[in-house]
């Protein structure tokens, strides 16, 4: 076991100078009764140093998987992998659980979705949060308490000291979340992996906690992947957005092209289904009809087609390929939104204009005004 | 693996720790538990405080132990201290029967009376004119010493058992779980009785009997509750943070484990102790005359024919509150520990 740690830590190919994360041609598929779940098919991105990518998709997506496959997290025995994940330059896909430990926690890190889950209930949560200190970074216990409750107090957690000697079910749901990313971040992870990190917490919280996050990840210089179903949470905090449907990329573009110029008919239904503040009262949740697909067997064409406002019959049978729109946006689809012939197919079905033809719902159109958080915080949850 | 420093320079100076010897110090399970019933009845009591509305006392009551619980604990925990004191105690010796003339005098005595020297006999004379009170302790001595360490050891056995196959599963689950079965599959008290036949009589035989039968009972319940608490998020966290499957076992799921499995400690206990008796009861515990409770109720049962109920009735008496204070003790606990989810 020892010589494993060393092999991947000092492995040659580690190279500095490539990219952080690099994600080529993922697939995850799990063997069920039912036949083979493509729950990840053909997924690449790159990750540098210090940037976020923010991963949306709706229930089903693969979202989840895709973050479990990166870190190696599956079980081997039912799941069936390919492509390429490098960190660092080193092929992390094929490496086992026992010589993935020494990245876990020290390298990369994970946030849950669920602090009520994701702390140990009858563990204090001084000994959660040094016991990692002790492992990776070989601190004493006294050295290490001290940095658990440094830690805690960069977290933003009042009176620190106090909260190491207490248990998880003594504080908020806000706190706990606090508590598990200063857990994440204790040992200075380079990667950290974010899954819904916001869903389980109060509206009031979620703000608190994606700022804490970018916060940290600034003040540390790490790479963020804050997977989410809510483009609320990701417009005004990501560099690049990744728009998952049925285990597939189909929209793929830095985070302030996107919103200017959506091109996916999935990622406009995704944005339309965010309510307004400004709506009238009473207004109907736009909703996307439809489920996700089947992804054992998933329709043959757009995966998207059977649920598409848009859809054509060519849709249907041929799938379509991922296409650059421009240089790092890219999108999958036969009609993009904007195009002449998606507006043609829009004034034939009555369906409105699209968001581009005036200011997209809840974003400026201008891709280089800011985006405020906040405001899509408030519209995307209510 | 990088230096400290340089994976913290973006946390902020450590600022000294006021108490940290009440997390070091925490580092037996009996502790840990001690500590967080201690916690639950803090916060209930100060939230009690704050409110006094009667769902709150509802909540405070069964939090509370209550005054059951520790009559019970109180009769086992007599009952323990004289018979791990038997020795030094001023006792009369367990098996000295009474010679000469007036031998047949002084057996079958009821409670309270006294013998031709006149000598007070608290619990009455066996039917041999033994003095019953000794007996009955020395008779609890391995009771209480053949239930007790064939838990203890079962627990540490079966629960071992129970935690690797619960958190590893696959083959090495269904091996264990099909031995656990067919261990399972003897009636209980035939297992004993089998192992005490090929192994001859004695406690230690009795404990290793006992030990067997309950082995596959706690690596059952182990490990049901291990494949519980490996499904939740926290074991995956911590593996995320690079923890070994020891250190899952041992720290994270060990503790919730064992939490889940300390009412039925006693419950274990209770029915160890009824196997034993009814090892000796058979004549097949401790070899005579040394005393043991079930020995006692079988050689006392003749005297039943003559009216002399209190010679099997003082072990009868004695094995039943042990039995029904450990299956209180039991049942309070279970209580006391099943904690809504949600509140934590």
């Amino acid at each position: 076991m020892r010589r494993r740690q060393a092999k991947v830590l000092r492995t040659p190919d580690r190279d500095p100078s490539a990219p952080l994360l690099e994600v080529t041609d993922l697939r995850t598929s799990f063997r069920t009764p039912r036949g083979i779940v493509r729950a990840v098919d053909g997924v690449s991105f790159t990750l540098e140093r210090g940037r976020t990518v923010g991963i949306v998709g709706e229930s089903g997506s693969g979202k989840t998987v895709l973050s479990r496959s990166i870190m190696g997290l599956l079980p081997r025995a039912t799941t069936l992998r390919s492509g390429s994940v490098r960190y660092e330059g080193v092929e992390v896909l094929e490496l086992d659980a026992e010589a993935m430990r020494p990245l876990w926690g020290a390298e990369m890190a994970m946030v849950f979705q669920d602090p009520m889950t994701s702390l140990n209930p009858v563990v204090r949560i001084g000994r959660q949060i040094t016991e990692g200190l002790q492992l990776h970074l070989g601190m004493s216990k006294d050295e290490a308490e001290q940095t658990g409750v440094a830690l805690l107090g960069s977290v933003g957690i009042p009176e620190p000291a106090q909260r190491m000697r207490e248990y998880p079910h003594q504080l908020s749901g806000g706190m706990r979340q606090r508590v598990t990313i200063a857990i994440a971040l204790a040992c200075g992870p380079k990667l950290l992996m974010a899954d819904e990190p916001t869903t389980a917490l109060d509206v009031t919280v979620q703000a608190q906690i994606l700022d804490l996050l970018a916060e940290q990840q600034t003040e540390r210089y790490m790479a963020m992947v804050l997977v989410t179903h809510d483009l609320g949470v990701v417009a005004g905090r990501t560099d690049e957005i990744i728009v998952m449907y049925g285990g597939r990329i189909v929209e793929q573009a830095p985070t302030a092209k996107l919103f200017g110029n959506v091109k996916m008919p999935y990622t406009e239904a995704l944005l339309g289904s965010i309510p307004r503040i400004d709506d009238p009262s009473h207004t109907r949740l736009a909703a996307i009809a439809g489920r996700p697909p089947d992804l054992i067997n998933p329709p043959a064409g757009c995966n998207f087609a059977p649920r598409c406002p848009y859809v054509q019959e060519r849709c249907l049978v041929e799938e379509p390929p991922l296409v650059e729109d421009s240089p790092g946006h890219v999108y999958r689809c036969w009609y993009p939104v904007g195009s002449e012939e998606n507006l043609r197919i829009r004034s034939a079905r009555d369906l409105p204009a699209p968001p581009t033809a005036e200011a997209p719902r809840g974003v400026p159109a201008d891709p280089n005004v800011e985006v405020d958080p906040h405001a899509w915080h408030e519209t995307g949850d209510l | 693996m990088p230096p400290p420093d340089e994976t913290f320079s973006g946390a902020p100076e450590p600022s000294p720790l006021g108490d940290r010897d009440a997390l070091m110090g925490v580092n037996n399970l009996a502790a840990e538990v001690g500590m967080i019933e201690d916690d639950h009845a803090r916060i209930i009591g100060s939230e009690l405080a704050a409110e006094g509305d009667p769902e709150s006392a509802v909540a405070l009551a069964k939090r509370r132990l209550g005054v059951v619980f520790w009559i019970a604990t109180g009769i086992i925990g007599v009952l323990a201290l004289l018979a791990v004191f038997a020795d030094v105690l001023p006792l009369a010796n367990p098996n000295e029967q009474p010679r000469g003339a007036n031998a047949r005098l002084e057996q079958s005595l009821p409670p309270f009376s006294y013998r031709v020297d006149g000598s007070l006999t608290v619990l009455g004379t066996d039917s041999l004119g033994r003095d019953q009170l000794s007996r009955v302790i020395y008779g609890s001595r391995v009771a209480l010493g053949v239930g007790f360490a064939a838990v203890l050891i079962g627990t540490l056995i079966g629960g071992a058992i129970g935690l690797t196959s619960g958190y590893f599963r696959r083959g090495y689950d269904t091996v264990t779980m099909a031995g656990m079965d067919v261990l399972l599959a003897f009636p209980a008290l035939l297992l004993a009785l089998v192992i005490v036949a090929i192994r001859g009589k004695g406690p230690v035989n009795s404990t290793i009997a006992l030990t067997v039968v309950a082995i596959p009972t706690i690596a059952r319940l182990v490990r049901a509750n291990t494949m519980a608490f490996s499904q939740r998020e926290f074991v995956l966290a911590s593996r995320t943070l690079g923890a070994s499957h020891l250190r899952v076992i041992t720290k994270e799921l060990l503790p919730n484990v064992f939490l889940a499995l300390l009412p039925f400690i006693p419950l274990a206990i209770a029915v160890a102790i009824a196997a034993e008796g009814a090892l000796a009861y058979l004549g097949q515990s401790v070899e005579p005359p040394q005393a043991s409770l079930g020995g006692m109720i079988s050689q006392g049962q003749p005297q039943l024919e003559q009216g002399k109920w209190w010679v099997p009735g003082v072990p009868i008496v004695v094995l039943l509150a042990v039995l029904i204070s450990l299956n209180l003790i039991g049942d309070r606990l279970r209580e006391f520990f099943t904690i809504k989810d949600s509140a934590l």
